[in-house]
């Protein structure tokens, strides 16, 4: 099995009161390692509960998910906080980064739940904070930060567990173009470093970074396309 | 994730909501102040009490046979008041009869006192109590003679009239002149000074150095009592054993001597440096029986104080839980981290209630004549209830905290 993520018949049924709602009905879908992928899609096009499930936030009522060679749609919560830890980085819209927080507190957070000794994670914290351009920006609160910096604030503490996936979700929505070009370059890099990055978007040129675009529509994939030729 | 930590982490929580941290700890920390101010407060008195009371006025390992009790400090009925007062009083034949036939090795003294007017050249001391007792006395009460001497047994044969004064007796009546070989009149009898006793200090605030000590019947042994009557008879021994077996003796001794039937109750009284402490006893008792109920009512109102803060902190933390979920805490990461707030929030009010709890025993101590003790014990008791309470406080919101979905969390406000 080569494949970093190994998707078959998954699907996803939500109970919201009498009604069934069938977000995602059978996706099969395989990412290799070093793919740069983009996952768009409408709304109620299940491309958010796409993103929960490749996160390992939740589990899928049907189906299997492979990811790096562990079956993870059956384990339990605990199991599952052990996969986010070790395998994925996520990058949000809206940051989320503790606001109480500084910088580099905020990129050890990851290395905490892995039970990393303290001197180690200041340091492992520091060297993601260098390598997203902020080794003078550690001590700041994120409040204290611009948007494009609070980005990449979390997109250093998605990357300091050196995970399998950087998992980012519409990861530009709240920047300016500028900005959005900014963290895109960022991201460019990291898949150029051999980083893994998936992207759940719905804006076009943000996707047209990509080199794969997948494309669902009411929880089924419409269309999966490689796109040659693209900046990395 | 480590203790240390967690500990960590929630000290800078509580740093960063300073004054909601304190308002939420309050109950805790007026739990934790009132138990350590009132166990400091009851033992100092309880010490005080048996150091400076009960061993000043009466004396270890001694008891005093009496007409009746000298230190009474409960209720008393009119009746048995005079009862007690219709009893026969203490000869001189019964004490030297006890004395004869106790068997138990034992020091004795005659006595007798009152409060009588001392003069001298014009100036009056009033309110002086005047003992008269035997030479055995000064050494049963541990009195040391700073000047000059102790009367002797020979004086006291002799009813010789000298005198051995108290240290503030001699400040105030013979300001700045030797009383050694003073003569003072007490009742229109001269009396010569022939020794001062150290100074005793106060008891209550009240000085315990105004008394002249002479021959139990020496001339003016009538302005304190009548002919041949004691007020007691002091009985001191080596150690409470000793106290026990010649306090028993006597008993028999009397009782025999005055022919008492066996269901008749004695006509005589002990006292006791403990039986002068019943009273205080009860209401110690009493104190240590209502403290952990009133600590308990305000931990338990802290406690509850703190659960509520604790739940308004998982709810406005919501995303910063579902954040760490994210990022790989797992529910008992989330939960070790909200009880561990709780119980560091709880533990910051009981280390404020110990201070203030110290500082109250501390200001007590300064203002009153009370000295207060600080058990160690009660420190320790005051900061595991403070940690207790927390973590008790702490379970119900963390556990909600650390059931949260963290893509529901994610999404909060």
């Amino acid at each position: 099995m080569s494949e970093l993520i190994r998707i078959r018949d998954l699907a996803r049924e939500y109970q919201m009161g009498e009604e069934h709602i069938l977000a995602l009905r059978g996706v099969t879908l395989d990412i290799r390692r070093n793919e740069y992928v983009a996952i768009m899609g409408p709304s109620g096009s299940g491309k958010s509960t796409m993103m929960n499930m490749l996160g390992c936030l939740d589990t899928p009522t049907g189906g299997e998910y492979w990811l790096n060679g562990q079956e993870v749609s059956r384990l339990t919560d605990d199991e599952l906080a052990r996969v986010r830890n070790r395998e994925i980085g996520f990058v949000f819209q809206t940051f989320n980064l503790l606001p109480r927080a500084s910088a580099l507190h905020n990129v050890e957070l990851p290395l905490v739940y892995a039970g990393v000794r303290a001197r180690e994670r200041r340091e492992r914290a520091a060297a993601a904070l260098a390598r997203v351009g902020l080794e003078n920006r550690m001590d700041h609160r994120p409040n204290e930060l611009s948007g494009g910096q609070r980005q990449r604030v979390a997109i250093a503490r998605a990357l300091v567990n050196s995970p399998s996936i950087l998992l980012a979700d519409e990861p530009t929505g709240n920047l300016d173009s500028v900005t959005s070009e900014e963290i895109m370059r960022v991201f460019g890099a990291l898949h150029a470093a051999g980083q893994t990055v998936i992207m759940v978007t719905h804006e076009p040129d943000i996707a047209a970074h990509a080199e794969r675009v997948v494309v669902l529509r009411d929880g089924r994939v419409e269309s999966d396309r490689l796109q040659r030729g693209v900046a990395a | 994730m480590r203790l240390i930590e967690a500990v960590g982490m929630a000290l800078r929580t509580i740093r960063a909501q300073k004054l909601k941290s304190f308002f939420s700890l309050i109950g805790v920390l007026i739990g934790v102040t009132f138990l350590i101010a009132v166990v400091s407060i009851v033992q100092g008195m309880n010490r005080y009490m048996v150091d400076r009371f009960a061993n000043t006025l009466i004396g270890a390992n001694t008891f005093e046979l009496r007409q009746r009790p000298s230190i009474v400090t409960g209720e008393v009925t009119d009746e048995t008041w005079l009862a007690w007062r219709r009893r026969p009083r203490i000869s001189y034949s019964d004490a030297d009869y006890v004395r004869d036939r106790i068997r138990t090795p034992a020091t004795y003294a005659k006595f007798c006192s009152d409060r009588v007017s001392v003069h001298y050249e014009g100036k009056v001391a009033k309110d002086i109590e005047l003992v008269g007792t035997e030479a055995s006395y000064f050494g049963i009460r541990n009195y040391q003679i700073e000047a000059g001497r102790a009367f002797t047994p020979q004086e006291v044969q002799n009813a010789q009239p000298v005198l051995v004064i108290g240290h503030e007796l001699a400040e105030k009546l013979l300001p700045s002149i030797d009383p050694l070989g003073k003569v003072v009149q007490i009742g229109g009898l001269p009396y010569r000074i022939i020794g001062v006793v150290e100074k005793q200090g106060t008891l209550f605030g009240l000085s315990l150095d105004k008394f002249a000590i002479m021959p139990f019947n020496a001339p003016g042994r009538r302005l304190i009592c009548p002919i041949n009557i004691l007020d007691a008879l002091i009985v001191r021994t080596d150690d409470p054993t000793h106290m026990t077996l010649a306090m028993g003796e006597a008993e028999a001794i009397m009782r025999s001597r005055r022919a008492l039937k066996p269901w008749q109750e004695n006509n005589f009284a002990f006292q006791t440096a403990e039986g002068a402490l019943g009273t205080w006893q009860k209401i110690s008792r009493i104190l240590f029986l209502a403290l952990p109920g009133l600590v308990a009512i305000s931990l338990v109102v802290g406690g509850i104080v703190i659960m509520n803060i604790m739940l308004m902190a998982v709810s406005e933390r919501t995303r910063e839980i579902g954040i760490r979920k994210a990022l790989g805490a797992r529910r008992r990461d989330i939960l070790a981290q909200f009880v561990v707030e709780s119980a560091t929030l709880s533990a910051a009010g009981a280390l404020l209630g110990i201070g203030f709890g110290l500082a109250l025993a501390f200001v007590v101590n300064a203002l009153t004549p009370l000295p207060a003790a600080v058990a160690p014990w009660s420190v320790v008791v005051g900061m595991a209830l403070g940690i207790g309470v927390g973590i008790v406080a702490g379970v119900y919101p963390a556990s909600r905290a650390s059931r949260l979905d963290p893509i529901v969390a994610l999404r909060a406000e």
